[in-house]
């Protein structure tokens, strides 16, 4: 079986990537560079990360070199076929075997397997205290998950539907984020906080919201978007391991995502974006359902002609910055799809981003394809236009490479 | 003095003022063997359980102890005005005087490794966990020799060795973080408890009545304890509530209405809640209490009260007055010994003012440290992230 290595460079080339104009004195370059692997006979170290120290075990995502399709896990030949919430469930019932600490609260977790089946047959398995299945009170349980975080525990909150976690936003903006801080390190709160969010099939508004816009701004987060099973899985384990408060955002459209994943076990980088499709002329970076849009205009392009290197950004907060960076100074054209709002999303920060730390690098101004301003209507024709199509983002791609 | 064959030959000499926590000094009385039996200043009432006797065992050692941390509490308190009016201290700052009894009764029934947590007035129940003076001036004047290093201020102070959860701002929000900390212990299955401390404003959040349900649900070991002293702010509690029995209000939780001004009643209920929410689940307890400050140094607190009610309490319910009364007619000290007290209480105050102002404020790269922590790599700086440092494992 072919192993793939990949050394990505070393995070000393971060600083020249970015234009600082002041040097920053107190920190020491980091010099750690890593090497990829992807090995399917090795057994993965499961040491736990040591602070500061590198982590050797964590096997990411290698560099497609071969343009496929969506899924871009090279995954080996040998491995089981699953569906992202049976991902998602894996890295989740592996997490909870390995830590007695790690324990999940939500609702109908528990005895209801969890309504996307995500926590499916956990409860039987774990216990009733383990899997919690809470009453509607999100503002509650969110508290009470962070409280526990902050007494050694390690709790995975789930929203039943993204949009529901805006009645925790106290909880999750001035607990969550800022306790490690006022503490003055003290306690940290190694809370996950997961579920579907975004536009479904004629959810209706409520349900259709596109919560990274709001949570963006909370010091002291991080968010990470999965958007293949291979990911789902990895950045679920990542996100458990942290100890840092971590955002995972799902959605509800791609649980039933069927890709094969390998049997070992492996982590993900919550920080790092994933290379879907090198290219040469435009930069497309993208996350979570937009992904697939992005790649069935890929195939349009490429008939017409057009080589786009899409980048799945995976990590909402911190920005992958020396990914995207590396990728701006080939293409020099940068495109962004996203599902959130075009008014203070994810979208609106990356550009903010790349136009400070990349601007010389840039022929044209970046685009930025979002969803409209609107409460997404029950209409499916009107649902539709609400977030961006493949068409657009062909269209949009022919405009920036003229 | 009279005083020698009084307590049973125990008395140390005073010795001259130690430069350590004045707590550890017990110049007076460390008998701790002899029972003095104390009632309480009223019965206590109940809502769906029984109340706890009204005589409370106590001895010497205890007495003074109150007494003496009493003092210092009350002294740090004054002192952290006069510090706030000389600019010092500036944002925001709530006074816990008066309300001392709450947190000495509390600490006499409990141990260090069950847990407070409380909201934004927290100075007093810090120092009661084992928070030095030092910890808290410097926190306050925002120095990096305070207990969360200066980033926290006022309203955030915290001492996870105590298990001392803090300290914190938005009113109500420690009700849920509390009965996740009582989700933990039960979880570990460690034997303490939790208690969760709000005010008689944060007793109207929705979310209190959330974390009541989901605490009575699964049994988990949390004392909600109100600490009611009649004014949400600038709102009376009768003008806030439709009913302000909030001992009353867990409906299927059972209270306790205690007098919060007597330490006594308040280490009696706290002992009597940590035995019934081991084995029934939890219970509020309702601290009748008074504070002498305005709901923070902003509002002069007269606006909405009358001197005289607040005179009138000082006078009649002070809780270091009764403490005093009581270690008077037992004889365990003169009025001359407590008043030295009392000095040494301002005198320890002032050396721990001007050690926290020797200390420095905390320097540029401090803004950026424990945002995250480490383990990950991720250095932000700056929300523009220009200086973004991300190492990749």
């Amino acid at each position: 079986m072919a192993s793939i290595f990949q050394t990505i460079g070393a995070a000393t080339s971060l600083s020249s990537s970015i234009d600082t104009n002041t040097s920053r004195r107190s920190l020491s370059e980091r010099k750690a560079s890593f090497v990829v692997v992807r090995s399917d006979a090795a057994k993965i170290n499961t040491r736990l990360n040591r602070i500061g120290g590198r982590i050797d075990h964590l096997i990411t995502n290698a560099v497609a070199t071969k343009a496929d399709t969506s899924a871009a896990s090279t995954a080996s030949k040998p491995g089981h076929e699953v569906l992202l919430f049976e991902a998602l469930k894996e890295g989740l019932e592996e997490e909870m075997d390995r830590d007695a600490r790690v324990c999940v609260m939500g609702e109908d977790v528990g005895h209801y397997g969890g309504s996307y089946k995500v926590t499916k047959g956990l409860a039987p398995k774990f216990g009733d205290l383990r899997v919690l299945d809470t009453p509607i009170a999100e503002n509650a349980f969110t508290g009470m998950g962070i409280g526990a975080a902050m007494m050694g525990l390690r709790p995975i909150i789930e929203g039943m539907n993204m949009g529901f976690l805006l009645l925790a936003f106290n909880q999750i903006s001035n607990n969550c984020g800022m306790l490690h801080y006022t503490s003055g390190g003290q306690f940290k709160i190694p809370v996950v906080i997961r579920g579907p969010g975004g536009v479904g099939r004629q959810l209706g508004a409520e349900h259709s919201q596109r919560l990274e816009s709001y949570f963006q701004s909370i010091p002291g987060i991080q968010m990470v978007a999965c958007s293949t099973p291979y990911n789902a899985k990895g950045l679920m384990k990542a996100a458990i391991r942290s100890d840092n408060p971590v955002i995972l955002f799902e959605h509800v459209l791609l649980y039933n995502l069927k890709e094969t994943i390998p049997d070992e076990e492996y982590v993900l980088n919550l920080e790092e974006a994933e290379m879907v499709r090198p290219g040469q002329h435009v930069t497309i970076l993208t996350y979570s359902r937009m992904r697939y849009h992005v790649m069935q205009a890929a195939k349009t392009l490429v008939n017409k002609g057009y080589d786009p290197e899409v980048i799945d950004i995976r990590s909402l907060k911190p920005f992958d910055l020396h990914t995207i960076g590396n990728s701006v100074k080939k293409t020099h054209r940068v495109l962004i799809v996203e599902e959130c709002m075009r008014t203070g999303g994810i979208g609106a920060s990356l550009t903010a981003a790349i136009n400070e730390n990349f601007q010389d690098y840039l022929d044209a101004p970046i685009v930025c394809l979002s969803s409209q301003d609107v409460p997404t209507p029950y209409a499916g024709t009107l649902e539709e236009w609400t977030v961006v199509q493949p068409p657009q983002i062909v269209a949009a791609v022919e405009q920036l490479c003229q | 003095m009279a005083l020698a064959h009084r307590s049973s030959g125990l008395l140390k000499p005073l010795s001259t003022a130690s430069s350590s926590s004045f707590l550890h000094r017990r110049p007076y009385s460390t008998d701790d063997t002899t029972t003095i039996t104390v009632e309480t200043s009223v019965p206590f009432t109940g809502h769906n359980c029984e109340t706890p006797s009204r005589s409370v065992d106590t001895n010497p050692k205890e007495l003074m102890t109150f007494f003496t941390d009493m003092a210092l509490m009350r002294r740090m308190e004054i002192a952290a005005d006069s510090l706030y009016k000389s600019k010092l201290i500036r944002g925001f700052c709530h006074l816990y005087d008066g309300q001392e009894a709450v947190s000495i009764g509390m600490e006499a029934a409990i141990t260090k490794k069950d847990c407070i947590i409380t909201a934004y007035r927290d100075h007093c129940l810090f120092l009661g966990r084992g928070g030095t003076l030092l910890e808290s001036f410097a926190e306050l004047m925002g120095r990096t020799a305070g207990c969360s290093n200066g980033k926290g201020g006022s309203m955030h102070f915290y001492k996870k060795e105590a298990c001392f959860f803090g300290g914190h701002g938005i009113v109500g929000a420690q009700v849920p973080l509390g009965c996740g900390l009582a989700f933990a212990q039960k979880y570990r299955k460690e034997g303490h408890v939790t208690f969760t401390m709000y005010g008689d404003g944060a007793a109207n959040q929705g979310q209190l009545f959330e974390a009541l349900n989901m605490a009575a649900l699964w049994d988990l070991p949390a004392i909600l304890v109100c600490e009611n002293n009649h004014y949400g702010m600038g709102t009376a509690e009768w003008r806030a509530a439709k009913s302000p029995a909030y001992y009353k209000r867990g409906d299927y939780v059972p209270g306790l209405k205690v007098d919060g001004m007597d330490a006594f009643a308040v280490k009696q209920a706290c002992k009597f809640a940590k035995e019934h929410v081991l084995k029934n689940g939890p219970i509020i307890l309702e601290m009748d209490t008074y504070r002498y400050h305005g709901h923070s140094m902003s509002d002069p607190g007269s606006t909405y009260r009358t001197r005289d009610e607040i005179s009138g309490v000082r006078q009649e319910r002070d809780p270091i007055e009764r403490i005093r009364k009581l270690i008077l007619a037992h004889d365990l000290a003169t009025e001359k010994e407590l008043k030295d007290i009392e000095k040494q209480a301002r005198k320890e105050v002032d050396e721990a003012i001007a050690k926290a102002k020797e200390s420095p404020m905390p320097d540029e790269p401090e803004l950026f440290t424990n945002v995250y922590r480490k383990g990950f790599g991720v250095e932000s700086f700056g929300a523009d992230r220009k200086e973004l440092r991300t190492t990749l494992p």
